[in-house]
This record gives C-alpha cells, structure tokens and sequence, in this order.
C-alpha cells in the first residue's frame, strides 16, 4: 500500500536477516537521501506457538517450555508463571527460595544489561565495547554455571520454590565477582558518560518524552529513561523484593543515551541487591511440595524483567493442563515505541533506535493479524500458518 | 635486456606486487592483531589474512544479472592498479623512489584518491540498494577528508620546496629536525588517512549494522579478494607515503655502512621503513579502537571544523617557519 504512494522512493529493507538484528525481523524503511520518511516494521518471523503448545502439556511441563520463550530473560518467565500458579494453588513459597529467585533475577538483569551494552556499542560501529562488556559478562555466567548449572537455561524454578540451594561456601567467591563488576559498571558509566564520539551518536537520538512514554505505554529501561518512574519491584514487589532496598533509576533526558546511562546504574543497583542477598537470607526450606493438579482459577502476575514488565496470566479449570497461558513480554509494549521513533531520522541511526528499546523477538511473535484499513482484527489459525511456512512465504 | 629484468624485478617482485601484497598482509595482521589485543581478544595468527585472501580466491565469484558487467567487473582491477602503482613515487629504501619524477607527490595523491573513487563507481554500478547507499555515502565522504588530506600532504612539499616524494625525503634527511614542524600536520594526516582508507570511527560506506557489506554486497570470490586486497595495499601505501614525508628525517642519508665488502645502508634504511610503516598502522588502528563510529554528516562536520582548520593552520606554520627562519 505504502509502496505505491511512493513509487519513486527507494524502499530499503532492513531484514527479516541483517547484521544489525540479532534476531528475524523486517523493517522497510522509505528513505529520501539519509532521512527515513517512514519505517514499516514487520516482526512475527519467529513465531513457535508456546502459548498454543502449553495448553497441551502439564502445568509442571510447561515451566521447562515457558523457560525457553527467551534466552536471555529466562528466568523471569519462569518465575512469573511459577508465581502465577503458586497463586492459584494457594501455596506459600519458603522465604529462603523466595530470596534464592530475586538472586537470580538480579544477576539475570546484571547479564540481560551487560549485554545490552555491548551490543550497544556494536550497533554504534565500537566493537571495543561490546568486546569489554561481554568479557565482564562472562562473570556472571560463570557465577550463574555454579549455582544453577546452566548458563542460559538455569532451570531453577519448580512449584513452591526452587530446585537447588545457594551453597554458603561460594558466597566469599561471588562477593570478589560483585566487587569486580561494580568496579567494571563504574568504568562504563564514566565511559559512557565521557567518550565524545558515543555521546555524538546517542545525545538526543530518538527522544522519547514523558506524555510518550506514558500515552504508548512503554515499558522497563525505555519508559525510565523518559522519567516514568515505573518498576514492578516496587510498585507490586514480589519474591524477596519488599525485603530488599533498591532505587528505581530514572533519567529525564529520554534519548538513547539516558537509556543506556539508566540501565548501567541498575546494574549497580542489581549488585547492591545482590550482596543484600548474600548478607541477609533466611535460612530454612527451599521449597514446599505443590500439588500436580492445579484447582480451578486464575492469576495474573507481574514481573520486572531486564527488558521492562513481563505479564503471565494462567487460567486452569482444575485438571493437570492450563486453560489458557497469555504472556505479555516487555518487547510486546515497546514495539509501538519504536515504529514512532524511526520517523525523520538517519539510516545511520536506525539499527540504534531499533535496539534502544532492547527487542526480543522471539518473546513477541503473536499471529494476530490487524487489518488497519477495515478495522477488523483476525487470528490465524496454526494450519494456516504451516501452510503458509510450507509455501515459503515468511510473515503474516 | 638487463634494464627490462630489472624494472620487471622491482615492478613484480620488489618493492612492487610480491612485496606489496606479503607487506599488505603482514599490516592487516598486525592491524588486526592490534585490534584484538586492546579489546582484550586474542587475535588472529600470522597467516590469518592469507589464508583469507586463498579461500576468497576459491569461492564461487557471483555476478548478480543486473549488474553494469564491465564496471562491476574491472573496477576492483582499476582500483588495484592505482594503488600498487603509486608504490613507485615512494621511496623504501633510501631517499630515493624508484622512479622519481618531479611531481609525483601530486600523483601519488592522484593515484590514491582513485581508491575511494572506485568505492562510489562499485556502489553505483552494483544495482542494489545497500552498495547504492554505501557508494553515495563513500562519495559524500570524498568531499570531506579529500581536502584536509591534501593540504596536510603539501605541507612538507613547501617545506622542502619540492613537489616530489624523493624530493621531500632528500629535504628531511638533511633537516631531521623539520619533521617537528610537520608534527600538527601529522596527526591530521594520520586521520584523513583513517578516513580515506573508511576504517572505523570513518567505516560509513561499510557500516555493517546499518547497510550489511557495503559497497561490497554483490562482491563474491576473486573480486572480493582483489578489493579486500587492494585495501590491505591501500594501507600500505598510505602509511609509507606518511612515513617518507612526515617521518622522512628517520633515514640513513650521508651515513653509510660498509660490512665485509658490501653497503647495508639501503637494508637499514628498509628496515627503518619498515618500522615507520608498522608505527602508522598501529597508530591507525588505536584510532580504529578508540571511537564509536560517526554518522555522514558529523563526519563532514568534523572534517571540515577540524580536520581543514588543522590543515590550512599546518601550512601557515610551515609558511612561517619557511619565510623566517629559512630552509
């Protein structure tokens, strides 16, 4: 449609692969020179069907299929649909796993961000720093092999708490890893706040204001950085979060930079939960037995992850497989966000822009089809989507 | 006949193809090498960019059909000659170029400017929208670093009242201490060189997270090999021809040195070339370190604010000191 309005612009496609998306997705941008004039974003490239699959499994199947939505925010799927359950079954979680989960939470955030960073710089053309920060990351997937065993899937939540306890014995060993990353995440504020060319490349790029923020409903880093102070740790803390002392960092500045600014002082945050974790938990059970059929009802629950809110609602009408599971990842809410932004700025600057909002595709593959133009709003069938996958024709 | 083998021995073997392209390699590893060390990685081994080049040579050279087939095909070949051809204006064993012609430093400049030049026709001729992108912005960046490069590379040309590389590095070998005056000039030639050579905080026509490969997204096999090639030589070339007429007082002119029945002057002087070479190249790749990369129009911004302000302010100084203080 777009494309016959604008016979002779040139259409340049970004994707469904490109170097500057980690993942599949597509935008085609209209551009007249440098300038985009307006960017269709085409995501959906990466659909699996979870939600469809787990109502075919078990509720206690279901962790082990929810835990590989995403890689990097793992775990808090889990411990969003494990809260969520929890909550139906009635069942009160040990204080000592409750802690154990916001453990891993943070550091899951401190690695989520890390990574962030580098590929931050990355898409800014400064390898150095995405080859420092990862570097720095290993740390804590290291930390994370040995608590959990995993790097990536940590498979550390069950019902009614989790699978494996924190061993004392580490605890001096990880307090040297926090020293160190507070020591790496200061240099990178200073860095980041410092190096002339990286300030040229994100001051004042895709300034989101605060009535945006608030009117697109954006979430997580995104929507702090325009000065939303919104968090679910503190406006509905859950796990050991009323326990723990933190800030909710906000910045008034609203571009890229502030987003990366903000998320490098969560990190600092994260680590100042972290060794309040390692000071303070509670001895006891790490879990409580759950029952395998869930009775009947509902729950919605709220979870901060590294990327903004992540909502899981369960529904179960009393057997051993849900009703219905609904995820609203983070990414889900800062589509819309990024679709205003690309507007009127550089090409230069669209792989920045486009990753500012930190996207996960994979969490928010949806098959619902939105036909603006005569308002009607359909769901595609999975058969027709094989049969379109078959016919090789990519997106919907 | 003896004459023609021996044009034909520096032309093909020294210090023309054969060494230029084992130099080439050697420079992009230790480009390379440099790169990964200050970003905390190992880096490649030695025979890494020739083992590069030999599997690139092997692979399946694609023409996509709607191509301009003549451009798209001899334009790598354009680009390679012109820069192995400026190897002849610059000295690299002694003060002395193989064929010194009065002017060659305007040539050599000529013959250098090709290279980006080449990048735009690549992009224009390729008939796809990422080297379209990327040749339009190699040819915007053209019009900035052109200048301040040119001017900053005249400078010792005045100095020395000579517009020949010989000329100038005859000029510096008596006069060593004239290279300090051209040190402002330096520094804004190492960078218009970083430019022109569109490495990173300057990689905009290659800019991989914005427009995939660049100029070179239709390039496959042998003609990938010769560009990739021609950038390695491109870096030589540009790091020598730095090294003859802003380090030219680095040589053994008068001296000579008598081993044994035979002169090793010229093999000193080669080393000390060698070494003033490696020195810019790993001066240009802290460079390639140290920044984020800019956008087209900061670029201009800066090339222009600084980079021709510290050219024209390189010239007055080498005006003043000429006028004053005399050659």
């Amino acid at each position: 449609m777009a494309e016959k309005e604008n016979n002779k612009k040139i259409i340049i496609p970004f994707g469904p692969q490109h170097p500057a998306f980690k993942e599949s997705m597509r935008l085609d941008l209209c551009v007249d020179g440098e300038i985009v004039e307006y960017a269709d974003i085409i995501v959906s490239y990466n659909h699996r069907g979870i939600e469809k699959a787990a109502e075919q499994r078990t509720f206690l199947q279901n962790i082990y299929l929810i835990e590989r939505v995403c890689g990097i925010c793992s775990h808090s799927h889990t411990t969003c649909y494990c809260a969520a359950v929890e909550e139906i079954m009635g069942i009160e979680v040990p204080e000592r796993a409750q802690y154990i989960r916001s453990f891993i939470g943070e550091l899951e955030r401190i690695q989520s961000h890390l990574l962030w960073i580098g590929v931050t710089g990355h898409e800014l053309g400064w390898d150095t720093l995405l080859m420092y920060s990862w570097k720095d990351r290993e740390r804590i997937n290291d930390m994370l092999e040995r608590i959990t065993g995993n790097r990536i899937h940590y498979a550390m939540n069950t019902f009614g708490g989790v699978r494996r306890d924190l061993s004392p014995g580490d605890f001096p060993r990880f307090k040297e890893d926090f020293d160190f990353l507070e020591e790496r995440t200061k240099y990178y504020l200073h860095v980041i706040a410092e190096e002339e060319t990286f300030l040229k490349r994100t001051r004042g790029i895709a300034f989101l204001p605060t009535e945006m923020a608030r009117r697109l409903c954006a979430v997580g880093p995104t929507t702090r950085a325009s000065n939303v102070r919104i968090d679910a740790r503190a406006d509905d803390p859950y796990a050991a979060y009323p326990d723990l002392d933190f800030e909710v960092v906000t910045h008034d500045s609203g571009d890229v930079w502030a987003r990366t600014y903000v998320k490098a002082l969560e990190i600092l945050q994260s680590i100042r939960m972290c060794r309040q974790v390692l000071d303070e938990i509670p001895g006891g059970e790490i879990r409580v037995k759950a029952p395998l059929k869930v009775p009947e009802g509902e729950a919605i629950c709220r979870y901060e992850a590294p990327r903004g809110e992540l909502i899981h609602y369960v529904r179960s009408s009393g057997g051993t497989m849900p009703d219905r599971i609904k995820i609203r990842s983070p990414t889900f809410g800062n589509w819309v966000v990024a679709t205003e932004l690309l507007k009127g700025i550089c090409i230069a600057d669209v792989p920045i822009v486009v990753y500012a909002i930190d996207p996960c595709m994979s969490c928010s593959a949806r098959i619902t089809v939105t036909d603006s133009a005569r308002g009607t709003v359909t769901e595609t069938t999975f058969d027709a989507l094989r049969r379109r996958g078959r016919q090789g024709k990519g997106a919907v | 006949m003896t004459g023609i083998l021996e044009a034909a021995a520096y032309l093909l073997i020294f210090p023309g193809f054969l060494f230029l392209l084992c130099f080439g390699l050697f420079c992009e590893w230790v480009d390379r090498r440099v790169y990964a060390r200050l970003q905390n990685r190992v880096g490649p081994p030695i025979f890494q960019p020739f083992a590069d080049l030999i599997k690139l040579m092997g692979k399946e050279d694609i023409i996509p059909t709607n191509v301009d087939r003549l451009l798209f095909q001899y334009m790598p070949l354009i680009a390679f000659a012109s820069v192995m051809t400026s190897v002849v204006f610059i000295p690299v064993w002694g003060t002395s170029a193989i064929l010194p012609l009065p002017g060659d430093l305007v040539v050599t400049l000529y013959l250098f400017s090709i290279l980006p030049l080449s990048f735009f026709v690549i992009g224009w001729s390729s008939a796809s929208l990422y080297p379209l992108v990327g040749g339009f912005r190699a040819a915007t960046m053209l019009f900035g670093y052109e200048v301040p490069f040119i001017l900053t590379c005249l400078a010792p040309g005045m100095l020395a009242g000579s517009w020949s590389v010989t000329g100038i590095m005859d000029y510096l070998a008596v006069h060593p201490a004239s290279m300090l005056v051209l040190l402002p000039g330096f520094a804004v030639a190492l960078v218009a060189l970083e430019a022109k050579l569109e490495r990173p905080p300057f990689d905009i026509p290659h800019a991989e997270t914005e427009i995939v490969g660049g100029v070179f997204t239709e390039y496959s096999g042998k003609k990938l090999a010769v560009m990739r090639m021609t950038e390695d030589i491109g870096l030589v070339v540009g790091a020598s021809l730095l090294a003859a007429i802003f380090l030219g007082g680095f040589v053994l002119g008068d001296q000579t040195f008598v081993w044994s029945g035979m002169d090793w002057t010229p093999f000193f002087n080669f080393l000390l070339y060698l070494a003033k070479a490696l020195v810019i190249v790993f001066l240009l790749a802290m460079i390639r370190t140290l920044f984020a990369r800019l956008r087209i129009d900061q670029m201009l911004d800066f090339s222009w604010k600084y980079l021709a302000m510290g050219g024209l302010f390189q010239l007055f100084i080498v005006m003043v000191y000429a006028g004053f203080i005399g050659r």
